[in-house]
């Protein structure tokens, strides 16, 4: 600190007393209303250190006076949409789907509910709007292995397919290649025949009369004499222009060698009724409802 | 950093010093109260202009049950405008823009022809303003009583006066926010429900503001609004020339200006007595006697001044009056010039105005009263069906904007042999579909299209919905496309 405070000539102004190369600096106090401002921040901050979550304590925290929580705000949130939303979901979970059906008002809800219900669950396997991925149905197509009512719909989803629930659909086509049922000749043959009856292909003039023999004698009692296919036992229609796991001869020998079994899983251990209800009707408006 | 030399540092060094500081604080205007036609005019505007605001909400206007009762409504929550019996609707906004175009023009064509008669007489700002200098020199007495006041020291009567004037000023100021929002919803409702306390927080907080603007901007800022807020004044200077009808104080008349009695000032003076009458008068606090300026309003409260000076001397009146600059030109070289009121500006503002008004009124009543809007599916783009046709998915939102419950015909042309469906609704596809639509909404429907493999070609199609009005047969057509995967139709043919 200098004894005695030098003033610029130029600017009238005082300076620090620092000197370089004869250049002088001008002391430019700050604004005493900045330096109020400043000291009023330190003090804000100190309140909101006691008023909101701030001191860490390792394995804890001090949760400040107010009891701030956002994830406890979100839960009340939760809370408070999942209670709007009751007396719609009880009445879904409680009233017939003819009835629920009737009631514009809370078709909106199941069809609403039902959609983000889908999309979270059952799109990554099954495609946005049912459109059905390679091994998966196409929901909105109306091939329905299981049925494709209300009540069968709710049913699959409910109990799922080959899942774990004692309740599940259950079928298994025998594997006819692997076990040695058939051979490779007579699985071609099969293959053959059931591309060129019921498949969507221009016409080859094929002669197909072995694997028709060899049809009727493994495939009918499920398939059906038409390639109809058989619900109750989940054997799916093959007189159809939507196939499951593809429209190729190469695909068909697969299956019939060592069939893919698909799983779906019971849904009824994971969503509520009414939840289950809601996607029923939306999986049925997709346009496949029976 | 700008350089400058030591003397010129000095010299802002003494300029600051005296305290010629780069901001000027306000100078207060105290404008005296004047008697005469341009004040009566005035006041009739005025009266005019303020019982239209206050009391529009409340004119109520029949549209059938369950409508809105209010003539006019701008009911922004339902998305509706009322003006009588004309609702827009969201997708009309450009209405309103045109609205907006024409009342510029029509300022332009005004403007130019008889200078800022906006500004002077129908601005919002000028009216509140006015009555607001109404109150202030009934409760505070008039401009030489106003400024002693304000000089002299405070004493129990200067706190009564200004404490009264005040209140009145928020009384008003109060009233006119509470309207504003009569405006946004039903008059007699939110009055009741204000009154209460359960009107929404919206109404209060906008209620409050507008108070508060109110009695900030007509209280406090008057004539600054104009002078530093409005753009209007900055390019107004545009719209003028030497034809435009300005008030204009006639120099060639009045010069030399000469204080005192007109005997005493010989024969060579002015017809202006320098009295001071025209600055005392000017709500913005300008003298008119130095032209032309861009805090001039144009209200003429000075003409009014004038004249009664005029008046009193025994002078002709109309020394500062309305006129053009050319006029007041050849008036100075003895001459007579007319008016000329078609010019080539006036004439295309004219044009554009008139353009305007054919183009917005053709298109108000052409305008349709359905509207049909198509989105196809995203995903899945098509649906492959067990039977071998093909399916698009389609939001298909109906708009009816009549009051009439209608009944409408969706079809799809293109596409031959085509079904369509309800996606919520038990499905029984038909090729004519009946949608029913509720009147004055917007129906949202998903709509399935379904075609054989017959009526596709390859990949994507373009397709039309057409929506047939069944008690008119007007038809309203949307163009979308039907998808499908390349080469469907060749192997589904059989």
């Amino acid at each position: 600190m200098p004894t005695k405070i030098e003033k610029d000539v130029i600017s009238g102004q005082e300076t620090t007393g620092h000197e370089w190369d004869g250049i002088k600096e001008l002391n430019t106090p700050t604004p005493k209303w900045w330096l109020y401002v400043f000291l009023a921040t330190i003090v804000w901050a100190a309140g909101m250190f006691l008023l909101y979550p701030s001191i860490p304590y390792g394995t804890g925290y001090f949760h400040g006076l107010l009891g701030y929580s956002q994830r406890a705000m979100v839960d009340a949130e939760v809370g408070k949409l999942v209670a709007q939303r009751k007396s719609s979901m009880d009445k879904i979970a409680t009233m017939s789907f003819d009835a629920i059906k009737g009631d514009p008002a809370l078709m909106e809800v199941a069809l609403t509910s039902g959609r983000i219900t889908f999309a979270e669950n059952c799109q990554p396997c099954h495609g946005t709007g049912g459109g059905g991925t390679p091994g998966y149905p196409a929901l909105a197509a109306g091939a329905w292995i299981w049925g494709g009512t209300l009540s069968d719909i709710q049913q699959t989803v409910t109990h799922g397919i080959r899942s774990i629930d004692p309740d599940a659909r259950q079928s298994a086509m025998p594997h006819f290649g692997a076990d040695g049922t058939l051979k490779p000749a007579e699985i071609e043959a099969v293959a053959d025949y059931v591309w060129a009856t019921f498949y969507d292909h221009p016409a080859t003039g094929q002669d197909v009369s072995a694997g028709a023999k060899i049809f009727a004698d493994n495939c009918v009692a499920c398939h059906g004499d038409h390639g109809q296919g058989t619900r109750e036992m989940g054997a799916p229609k093959l007189a159809s222009h939507v196939h499951l796991y593809g429209d190729s001869q190469e695909t068909i020998v697969h299956q019939v060698n060592l069939p893919r079994q698909g799983v779906m899983p019971n849904w009824g251990a994971r969503l509520d009724p009414a939840t289950i209800k809601a996607v029923t009707l939306y999986v049925h408006s997709l346009g496949g409802g029976e | 950093m700008s350089r400058i030399s030591k003397e010129e540092r000095l010299l802002q060094l003494q300029r600051e010093a005296a305290g010629d500081h780069l901001y000027a604080n306000r100078v207060r205007v105290y404008p005296k109260t004047v008697r005469g036609p341009v004040r009566r005019i005035k006041w009739a505007i005025l009266v005019t202009c303020l019982t239209i605001y206050y009391l529009l909400p409340w004119v109520r206007w029949h549209r059938g049950a369950g409508r809105p009762t209010q003539a006019v409504l701008l009911d922004v929550s339902h998305e509706r405008f009322y003006f009588f019996n004309l609702e827009l609707w969201p997708q009309d906004i450009w209405l309103l823009a045109g609205l907006l175009i024409l009342g510029a023009v029509g300022l332009f064509l005004v403007t130019s022809l008889f200078g800022r008669l906006w500004c002077g007489y129908t601005c919002p700002q000028t009216v509140w303003t006015d009555l607001f200098m109404w109150v202030e020199q009934w409760v505070e007495g008039d401009r030489n009583e106003r400024m002693q006041r304000d000089a002299g020291t405070v004493d129990a009567d200067v706190i009564w006066k200004k404490f009264l004037k005040h209140w009145i000023w928020l009384g008003i100021a109060f009233w006119t926010g509470g309207a504003w929002i009569m405006y946004y919803v039903d008059a007699p409702t939110v009055t009741v429900e204000f009154w209460t306390g359960s009107a929404s927080t919206e109404v209060y907080f906008f209620t409050g503001l507008f108070t508060f603007t109110t009695y900030l901007l007509a209280g406090w800022a008057r004539e600054q609004v104009c002078t530093y807020m409005c753009p209007w004044p900055r390019f107004q200077s545009a719209m003028l020339d030497d034809q435009s009808f300005t008030v204009t104080y006639q120099g060639w008349r009045g010069e030399p200006r000469a204080r005192g009695k007109r005997h005493q000032s010989g024969p060579s003076a002015g017809d202006c007595v320098d009295c001071g009458a025209c600055v005392t008068a000017c709500p913005t606090g300008i003298d008119i006697r130095d032209g032309i300026q861009l805090e001039c309003i144009n209200c003429g409260l000075c003409i009014d001044a004038c004249n009664h000076v005029m008046e009193r001397t025994h002078q002709d009146k109309w020394l500062i009056t309305w006129d053009t600059e050319a006029r007041q030109i050849a008036k100075k070289a003895g001459r007579d010039e007319g008016i000329r009121l078609i010019r080539p500006r006036t004439i295309i503002y004219l044009t554009v105005l008139l353009v305007a008004i054919i183009g917005l009124s053709t298109a108000l009543v052409t305008r349709s009263t359905v509207g049909l809007s198509v989105q196809r599916d995203r995903a899945p783009v098509y649906v492959p069906l067990a039977d071998g046709s093909l399916r698009n998915g389609y939001t298909v939102k109906i708009a009816n904007k009549t009051a009439l419950r209608e009944a409408f015909d969706l079809t799809v042309n293109g596409l031959p042999g085509a079904t369509l469906v309800v996606a919520e609704s038990d499905p029984k596809p038909v090729e004519v579909l009946r949608m029913p639509s509720a009147s004055d909404e917007v129906d949202t429907f998903r709509v399935l299209v379904t075609a054989r493999p017959a009526g596709l070609t390859d990949g994507s199609q373009p397709i039309d919905f057409v929506l047939t009005e069944t008690a008119t047969g007007k038809q309203t057509v949307y163009h979308s496309t039907f998808m499908g995967p390349p080469g469907y139709a060749a192997t589904r043919a059989k």
